[in-house]
């Protein structure tokens, strides 16, 4: 009896959580007249799309879906292989004062992007790169790799070293056993960072906004947040912009459903 | 590293000796030597685009400057300026409200339901139990911003859905202007942070309450404790680990607030959703005040840096 009061009470407490959710989907697929005339709780009449094609005509969001991808992605390889050579020196290699410099990353990751955007924003106008997705790149794989670093320190910490030692003795150096012995027993780890700094990186707003001016370079979320911030859209144009931000996180959502879950236990204990 | 040590017999750590001398201090340095150059893309790109910026800001602070042109030096004037400005501390206690909607009050409710989910659903329905996690993780993976932009057509005073909800449920009077309304800003953005955040501390807690001993619970059900007992004596004990990391990498978030408020308040109205990260993009992009954004940007520096340091200190006591 108290079971199922309890797993009632959570399925209920699960949909008022999916709820907004729902309401976009509603909404979305609205035209304004009926939006007007019905109210944002009602079914829609008949399915519209021309909400949706009108606010991906108008913020070119397929060019956005794009910068977005691109970025994540480039952040996510290289910030991944920037932490890996890091995390291979200090975890295995055990450099003197190793764990004064995984503090020191630890820390640089957790500083308010408010402490560095004044002096990014002149730096990269000095070397000509401000308003480049190159800039955004840079500093998000600097930022990304600087958590992942601090991670796979204390990973790779507890790497079998009879292993490394072994692929030493057969003749292996340095940078073969990075690449042949370490990199493949832990890509399971490495998998989940390449997940989660592509995720961290769509999801940046700060940063990519005041970096990225031009229409042509922004991202999703940069073009949507600076959208909602002007007070530009009406009802129909908020929802459907909504729907547009929701579905790629979704999609990703259900591709890396299990990394996510077992890598945010990994990073958090670890 | 001594000086004595600079010439570095690299071969022979292979294959001529026991493998177990790696352990041993001085081959351990001999060998950690040959793997700096590994550190060089990392180190380059922290300073490059960390530790100079971060150094060039506190610089900025101590001047007054628009952005063009040279800065003049006023020393401390920024931050006594900012110590006795009321708008300073009004974000600051707006922080306060953030740090409770996205640090404690989730991790309080994320321990219900993480223990609820665990106790009762979890050993007879694994897969609902993975679908109602997931739809209470589901608003974490969006992007702040998109979420945003969900929550302030909700709460759209003229058609949005909250008050359009309000009126069919014939509570008419209760509707309200949620964002646009001094007395109510700030707890509806604080209802939404709510909202974001729970599935954090959910998932991270029912994966460290499987590592907690059922034998536990059974002595303490034979003992005759009451569900929130075990929970008080059991389960809170047993993920304090847990519980920690939650609280403080939130409140480091929560400090970090500027996203949420840009979308859905931008600092409005009156101040009443002001952070100190939206003041001070405030005073660097609009009202072109960069040594006093500088001084609120580096303030909130030594704090987060503050509570970086308890976090990494206390990480290590737990480890050794």
């Amino acid at each position: 009896m108290t079971r199922r009061l309890v797993v009632g009470v959570l399925a209920i407490l699960a949909v008022l959580t999916l709820f907004p959710f729902l309401l976009v989907l509603l909404n979305a697929f609205k035209s304004p007249g009926d939006y007007t005339t019905g109210g944002p709780l009602a079914l829609p009449d008949a399915l519209y799309f021309q909400g949706i094609v009108d606010f991906w005509v108008r913020v070119d969001f397929g060019q956005k879906l794009v910068n977005s991808t691109v970025i994540a992605g480039s952040v996510a390889v290289l910030a991944v292989l920037v932490s890996v050579l890091t995390a291979y020196a200090l975890g295995i290699g055990r450099v003197k004062g190793r764990l004064w410099i995984v503090a020191v990353f630890l820390l640089a990751n957790l500083m308010p992007q408010e402490a560095l955007v004044y002096p990014l924003y002149f730096l990269t106008k000095e070397v000509d790169l401000y308003d480049t997705r190159l800039a955004v790149i840079i500093i998000f794989t600097a930022i990304q790799a600087a958590f992942g670093t601090y991670l796979l320190s204390s990973v790779l910490s507890t790497f079998p070293r009879e292993i490394v030692e072994a692929a030493r003795i057969d003749g292996a150096n340095r940078w073969q056993v990075l690449w042949r012995v370490v990199v493949p027993i832990s890509w399971p780890t490495l998998s989940v960072l390449l997940v989660f700094f592509f995720i961290w990186t769509w999801n940046e707003f700060f940063l990519p906004m005041i970096m990225l001016v031009s229409n042509d370079n922004q991202t999703v979320p940069v073009a949507l947040g600076v959208l909602q911030g002007q007070r530009l859209m009406d009802a129909t144009a908020q929802s459907a912009s909504a729907l547009l931000g929701i579905i790629p996180a979704v999609v990703f959502f259900l591709i890396f459903q299990r990394t996510l879950t077992r890598g945010i236990a990994v990073g958090a204990v670890k | 590293m001594s000086v004595a040590e600079t010439k570095r017999p690299e071969r022979r750590s292979r294959g001529t000796e026991r493998p177990e001398s790696v352990f041993q201090g001085t081959r351990r340095r001999r060998d950690g030597r040959g793997y700096l150059p590994y550190l060089v893309p990392g180190v380059l790109l922290f300073v490059a685009v960390i530790a100079v910026p971060l150094v060039m800001n506190v610089g900025i602070s101590f001047t007054r400057w628009q952005g063009v042109g040279d800065p003049d030096w006023v020393g401390l004037d920024q931050y006594r300026k900012l110590f006795s400005d009321e708008t300073f501390w009004i974000s600051f206690r707006n922080n306060a409200a953030l740090i409770l909607a996205m640090a404690v009050v989730p991790t309080f409710i994320g321990l219900l339901l993480a223990t609820a989910l665990f106790d009762v659903v979890a050993k007879r329905h694994p897969r609902t139990t993975t679908a109602l996690r997931a739809a209470f993780y589901l608003p974490q993976v969006l992007p702040a911003v998109v979420a945003g932009v969900v929550w302030g057509w909700i709460l759209h005073p003229e058609y949005g859905s909250a008050n359009e909800l309000l009126r069919f449920l014939g509570l008419g009077d209760w509707t309200q202007n949620w964002l646009g309304d001094e007395k109510t800003a700030l707890l509806s953005v604080m209802f939404v942070l709510v909202w974001i955040q729970i599935g954090y501390p959910l998932v991270i807690f029912m994966a460290g309450l499987q590592r907690v001993d059922p034998q536990l619970y059974e002595a303490a059900a034979l003992d005759g404790a009451s569900w929130w007992q075990r929970l008080w004596s059991v389960t809170v004990p047993q993920i304090r680990q847990e519980i920690f990391v939650v609280l403080l990498t939130c409140t480091i978030a929560a400090l970090k607030s500027f996203d949420k408020i840009f979308v859905l308040t931008r600092g409005g109205p009156g101040g009443s959703t002001n952070t100190p990260a939206y003041f001070s993009f405030q005073n660097f992009f609009e009202k072109a005040n960069v040594g006093y954004g500088a001084a609120i940007a580096t303030v909130l520096t030594v704090i987060i840096g503050g509570l970086a340091f308890v976090f990494l200190r206390l990480q290590n006591r737990e480890e050794s």
